[in-house]
């Protein structure tokens, strides 16, 4: 097996509070492979966002790395120092945000940006540089980047700033790109174009890419492989139309059902009772336990550990064969 | 026709000005300058029956919205509900005694809720603005008995709203929008702030709580699944313009307007069906400087002269031009 453009193993993430210390991701390890999506699913408050955090180094205090190895490409990235993870962030791992507003320089023409990224992370020339990031533009489908590149971000749509955000990530042709939320700020006719752009690029420089989203119907778009997380730890991990067809855990199977369809007809969605519990009071055993309609003495007290199940990697005690339950369940 | 419906809108438009202030004006030259946010849209809801609004930014969706209940001046058009004028000066006697039955539920229940209030001040606020129920002790288990209809628990009256989830937040939005006996709720997004599991919570109550107690909604989303899920009837939206209205079922099924297809195309599929769709070409162009003809034009696949110099009437639930001359076939997409 060719390794493994991420490899994220046991990763922990702490918050040291006044009252005590949050564990906001306890725990997840997955492999992203060199031109894959990988999808991460999850609520607000499920850590999805602070994964990717981590993986860029861009934990601040009072936020850190408590634990676990974040490999890229075979060598260890989470205990780089400061100055040696800022050269591995932007040249090796690019970054994609929600908001294509905020990421972008309002002061700035968008040439000077891109020049200034692509200048930092490679020895071009000034005009080479100029003559990349028009290329560049053009990739993500700006139309006529010769003269759109000298224009101010106020100047572009939604749509696209985010593809100038696109081409900002992909300036230095990063292994790894981070995309998260990018296409919640977008309309619905913008979010497909900028799905199919990703789509694209993935494939034709086989960048390795970690989708953040809380969008189902973006990640069975677009990813290869998702992870459904829970209150700070991987619920589910596999195929992407494994998981969406066939979710083996109790939230994902929640999680589908919750989702109107356009094609079949519902008199009433499935409902998850409850609400995802606070960092600071996640219950013991598995985190899922009291919203759970399948629950067992064992989830209360036990915290499942991911095992693996025909294709999926799944944290529930009902799959576990030394179980007393599992043949209700198969 | 003498049968009128429970909400009649009609020929509503609205333009916001948004020319450069006076003194620019003067110095630098230049014309003042509108936005139309709706133009001629009309249609009418049933009693007991969900009409939703499905459109993109910038649509007028909104703008609509805020019409219908009296919180924006149309520019021009009528709205009239339950046969009272809501533009007329002449009805705003009849008008007052209308409004505690119409309410609206919004977006952000971060921002609805007044963080400085209990929860039973805020529910009880309808009730003591209408001088519905005398006694305070009446009050307080009327408020009780709303709380338990959305879900919450009546003690739950004596926090603050920082102490509650979004999803809770909304439940007891719509707790004050039933406080004052409404029949008639316009819901501005209801749910787009929330995570899909608690959209499919409140989602739920709003129909338990339709069929409970007979309201009328105006349902406004630019997320067509909900919508779908929701709506008996639905109006698509596009700069201002309803472009097709149809039932429910119909529009998904056999979408006619080349805008109504595309936006159905352009959402992403998690059944997985592999279906082929059509790529979204353009995006909306600037409201302030629209296209002439049919503003959908630029964008459309089937536009020819006429779309360019012709707006589109809404004939037979859809306004486009090529299907009202037989060039598109209506079921082409099904």
């Amino acid at each position: 097996m060719p390794q493994p453009v991420l490899s994220v193993r046991d990763l922990r993430v702490e918050f040291v509070t006044r009252r005590g210390i949050l564990k906001a991701i306890d725990g997840i390890s997955f492999d992203i492979a060199k031109g894959e999506v990988l999808g991460v699913v999850g609520e607000s408050g499920a850590g999805k966002s602070v994964t990717g955090s981590a993986v860029i180094g861009l934990i601040d205090p009072p936020g850190r790395i408590a634990g676990g190895e974040i490999l890229l490409s075979g060598k260890r990235i989470d205990n780089l120092p400061p100055e040696e993870m800022r050269r591995v962030r932007g040249k090796r791992i690019g970054m994609i945000f929600q908001d294509p507003l905020t990421s972008l320089n309002p002061l700035y023409r968008v040439s000077e940006q891109l020049i200034e990224t692509i200048r930092t992370h490679t020895n071009l020339s000034a005009s080479a540089a100029r003559k990349r990031a028009i290329d560049l533009l053009a990739e993500v489908g700006i139309p006529a980047p010769e003269r759109r590149i000298d224009s101010y971000p106020h100047e572009f749509s939604g749509g696209m700033r985010q593809r100038v955000v696109i081409a900002l990530a992909l300036c230095a042709e990063p292994e790894l790109i981070i995309a998260d939320e990018p296409t919640t700020a977008l309309d619905v006719s913008v979010q497909a174009q900028i799905i199919a752009l990703l789509k694209r690029l993935g494939r034709e420089h086989g960048t390795a890419i970690m989708l953040v989203t809380h969008d189902m119907g973006v990640i069975a778009e677009t990813a290869d492989r998702v992870a459904v997380m829970y209150a700070g730890r991987i619920a589910e991990i596999g195929p992407v139309r494994e998981v969406v067809q066939n979710p083996l855990h109790p939230y994902a199977k929640g999680l589908m059902g919750a989702i109107p369809s356009l094609e079949t007809d519902a008199e009433r969605l499935v409902q998850i009772p409850g609400s995802m519990p606070r960092l600071s009071a996640i219950p013991p055993g598995c985190a899922f336990n009291p919203r759970c309609p399948f629950v067992f003495d064992r989830c209360r007290v036990e915290r499942p550990e991911p095992i693996q199940h025909s294709e999926h990697r799944v944290a529930c005690h009902l799959y576990d064969q030394s179980s007393v339950r599992s043949e209700a369940v198969a | 026709m003498t049968e009128h419906s429970y909400v009649e809108v009609n020929d509503l438009r609205r333009l916001f000005d948004v020319s450069k202030p006076w003194l620019n004006r003067m110095l630098e030259g230049g014309e003042r300058q509108y936005l139309k946010a709706v133009d001629g849209v009309s249609f009418d809801i049933a009693r007991g029956e969900t009409f939703a609004l499905v459109g993109e930014s910038g649509s007028g969706k909104s703008t609509v919205a805020r019409m219908v209940v009296g919180l924006l001046p149309p520019t021009s058009g009528t709205v009239a509900i339950d046969g009272v004028s809501m533009t007329s000066a002449a009805a705003s006697a009849e008008r007052q005694r209308l409004r505690r039955r119409i309410q609206m539920i919004f977006q952000d229940p971060y921002a609805s809720l007044n963080p400085r209030w209990q929860v039973d001040r805020i529910v009880a606020e309808p009730i003591r603005a209408f001088r519905l129920i005398e006694t305070e002790r009446d009050i307080a288990s009327r408020v009780g008995e709303l709380l338990s209809l959305v879900g919450l628990h009546p003690a739950d009256g004596g926090k603050y709203p920082h102490e509650f989830s979004g999803g809770q937040r909304q439940r007891i939005a719509i707790a004050r929008a039933l406080a004052s006996n409404a029949e008639f709720i316009v819901c501005d997004e209801p749910t787009s702030a929330l995570d899909v599991s608690v959209q499919a919570q409140i989602l739920n109550l709003m129909r338990d709580l339709q069929d409970r107690l007979g309201l009328t909604y105006l349902f406004i989303s630019h997320n067509l699944a909900v919508v779908r899920h929701m709506a008996s009837r639905i109006g698509v939206m596009y700069l201002g313009r309803i472009v097709e209205i149809s039932n429910g079922r119909e529009l998904f099924a056999r979408p006619k307007h080349p805008y109504t297809r595309m936006l159905l195309d352009a959402v992403p599929d998690v059944g997985m069906t592999g279906r082929q769709r059509i790529p979204v070409r353009g995006e909306i162009p600037n409201p302030i400087n629209p296209p002439s003809g049919c503003t959908f034009n630029p964008r459309c696949p089937f536009a020819n002269d006429r779309c360019r110099m012709e707006i589109p009437p809404l004939l037979g639930g859809v306004a486009c031009h090529a299907i009202h001359e037989g060039r598109l076939a209506v079921d082409a997409a099904a």
